[in-house]
């Protein structure tokens, strides 16, 4: 899988190549938007992120040329500025999603894993991990051919630590990812442990298991 | 006191001593002129009598004043030689007023025939008492006329004349920083009001201009710090994955990352309330309150169930309203997650709808909250750390957007209103 991360702040850019390649894909970067331009109209991606603010440039236009090429990329907006305007309008000019700054490197992970998902198998696809066989169009897991009762939040925390496996997720990139930005006040990330206890529970068959590390997340780790 | 009917005060006040002044010397300038053409014509009758003596000497016998205006009485030559003429006052009885009368008297003396005689001349004068009460009278009906006058010469005149000031000042009066309305001022040929008038554009367009650029400031500054904030975020993270790290290692970076992750929030938050307040939520809906209640309270089912809280939605009417629907989730949200976060563990919270009134009640620390602070930027209540401070603030930036009335109450239990208009 190609990726080709068009972003100006280098350290930023160095951040998600790294977190990219960690995952094994094939990253390559553009910090300008001529570059960027020249690389679009050179080479195929499988996704493309975009940083929509660059010094020579408006990011918005770069989607405009990878749409009008038609080579069904998937494109990921990434801005620090969050604004409804620019969010809307690249959504409309098709992009397939849009990442604020700042984000956990789980959540940029989960991101290009749901476009990359998307675009590639149509959504029918399954992902097998260990004796665990997931179709995500319908949320639906088996567990060597048993089906797994999971109501919609523990559903929601597999497919993210699946989507980060081997990785540490922290509890607060996951609070954000299942429970959304409106919980992140809470006092304590408590309320996430009888969630993991409960799926856990429901794992118990499974090759895979949820690692609490030192109370600072969670990690998957697959037998 | 309006301005116009102060000058009109200070103005009938002078003019009470300067009209008594007036008619004092004006009366006696009067007098003065009256005696002068009076004894003139006395003088003037002399004349006339002492031609009429060679005609009519008979009328030289007339010693008292009841057939004529004159009397002649004889006199030695000594006398004729010392004598002084002399006009003096005296009263008389007049027959027709039925009373002593003031009486011009001309005392002379002429040579008839070689006899002297002494020549008295009267004629009916001003009576001073009438004159005086007559001029009192006018002078009291022209001073009323001048106070009449000016006030309504101010009321007219001064009125159309200060007319720009008025503008202005009804303008400045009705001028929100935070509405953005503009003044606007009258034309004026009148200096003092084209200084005044382009003092307050000036002074109101500098106000206005730093508040919004203020405003500006808090969302380009909150801008700028979102990728900072990304790269040590991610950087951080990526550094935990790929060190072999000890559990104290990773506790004390878990701790760093809580507090970027606290940053982030508070920037998020700073730069909501400045999108709020620059206006940059325009789409609008109709928005079913209920309806979104029932979706927020789901969401915070895990913390709601964490903490042993029992929530008590009591919806007997829809309340719906046209406005961002993501402002209304914000509202909402805010609300609800205040009383989950600041509720007591196994407490109830009551959330109301009524026609007009969306409340929430919820039982925390145990006694009521600072009723003019609740509402403003950066009011912590307890100690919860996590808390940004902004929660209510940006509440009150949305309330204020689309006319809502945002209220706090304490009766035991903590109560916050959101009134419709």
């Amino acid at each position: 899988m190609k990726i080709l991360i068009i972003e100006d702040e280098p350290q930023m850019m160095d951040n998600m190549r790294q977190t990219l390649e960690r995952e094994h894909y094939q990253v390559e970067t553009a910090s300008d938007f001529k570059t960027a331009s020249e690389k679009l109209g050179v080479y195929d991606y499988d996704c493309i992120l975009l940083d929509i603010t660059l010094p020579d440039g408006n990011g918005l236009e770069l989607l405009e040329q990878i749409k009008s090429q038609g080579n069904g990329d998937g494109v990921i907006i990434v801005s620090a500025k969050d604004s409804l305007d620019d969010r809307l309008k690249g959504l409309n000019l098709g992009a397939d999603d849009y990442l604020p700054k700042p984000f956990h490197n789980a959540e940029l992970n989960a991101r290009v894993k749901a476009v990359l998902r998307r675009l590639h198998f149509d959504g029918h696809n399954q992902i097998d991990i260990g004796n665990i066989t997931i179709h995500p169009e319908n949320r639906e897991v088996n567990i060597e051919n048993e089906l797994l009762e999971l109501n919609r939040k523990e559903y929601d925390i597999l497919m993210y630590l699946i989507t980060n496996k081997n990785r540490l997720v922290t509890k607060s990139a996951l609070a954000e990812h299942v429970w959304g930005d409106h919980i992140d006040q809470t006092d304590s990330f408590d309320f996430i442990y009888s969630q993991i206890k409960n799926l856990r529970k429901k794992l118990n068959k499974s090759t895979i298991t949820i690692e609490a590390v030192y109370g600072v997340g969670y990690k998957l780790n697959v037998d | 006191m309006k301005l116009l009917n102060h000058t009109t005060k200070y103005l009938s006040l002078l003019l009470l001593p300067l009209i008594t002044l007036w008619a004092i010397a004006f009366y006696y300038a009067m007098l003065d002129e009256i005696y002068d053409s009076l004894d003139d014509g006395l003088e003037n009758q002399k004349i006339l009598l002492q031609r009429r003596i060679s005609h009519s000497p008979s009328i030289i016998n007339n010693t008292d004043f009841n057939g004529h205006a004159y009397t002649f009485r004889p006199i030695s030559k000594s006398v004729f030689e010392n004598f002084k003429e002399s006009y003096r006052d005296t009263l008389m009885y007049m027959y027709n007023e039925d009373d002593y009368e003031p009486v011009r008297i001309f005392e002379s003396t002429l040579k008839h025939e070689q006899n002297f005689y002494k020549l008295k001349i009267i004629t009916s004068m001003v009576e001073e008492d009438d004159l005086i009460s007559d001029m009192v009278k006018y002078l009291i009906i022209l001073y009323v006329l001048l106070v009449i006058s000016i006030l309504i010469l101010n009321n007219i005149l001064l009125k159309k004349i200060w007319k720009p000031f008025y503008y202005s000042i009804a303008q400045l009066k009705n001028f929100k920083i935070e509405k953005e309305n503009k003044i606007k001022t009258k034309p004026s040929s009148i200096d003092e009001f084209i200084l005044l008038n382009k003092t307050i554009t000036k002074l109101i367009k500098k106000s206005s201009d730093s508040y919004t650029e203020q405003k500006h400031f808090i969302e380009n500054a909150s801008h700028e710090l979102q990728t900072p904030l990304a790269i040590s975020i991610n950087k951080l993270e990526l550094f935990i994955e790929n060190n072999s790290l000890n559990e104290d290692q990773i506790k004390a970076l878990a701790s760093v990352l809580d507090n970027l992750n606290r940053l982030t929030r508070l920037n998020r938050s700073l730069l909501l309330l400045s999108k709020i307040e620059n206006k940059q939520f325009l789409a609008e809906e109709v928005v079913h309150f209920s309806q979104l209640t029932s979706q927020i309270l789901e969401d915070f089912e895990d913390l709601i169930t964490h903490k042993s809280i029992s929530v008590n939605f009591d919806t007997s009417s829809d309340l719906e309203i046209t406005m961002n629907k993501d402002l209304a989730i914000v509202l909402l949200t805010n609300f609800i997650k205040n009383a989950i976060v600041h509720g007591n563990s196994h407490s109830v919270i009551h959330i109301q709808t009524k026609s007009k009134l969306w409340s929430i009640t919820n039982i925390g620390q145990p006694n009521a909250l600072d009723q003019t602070e609740i509402f403003a930027r950066f009011k912590k209540v307890g100690s919860n750390k996590k808390s940004t401070g902004l929660g209510l603030a940006i509440n009150k930036a949305i309330a204020t957007k689309y006319n809502l009335e945002l209220t706090y109450s304490y009766n035991d239990a903590h109560i916050l209103s959101i009134h419709f208009p």
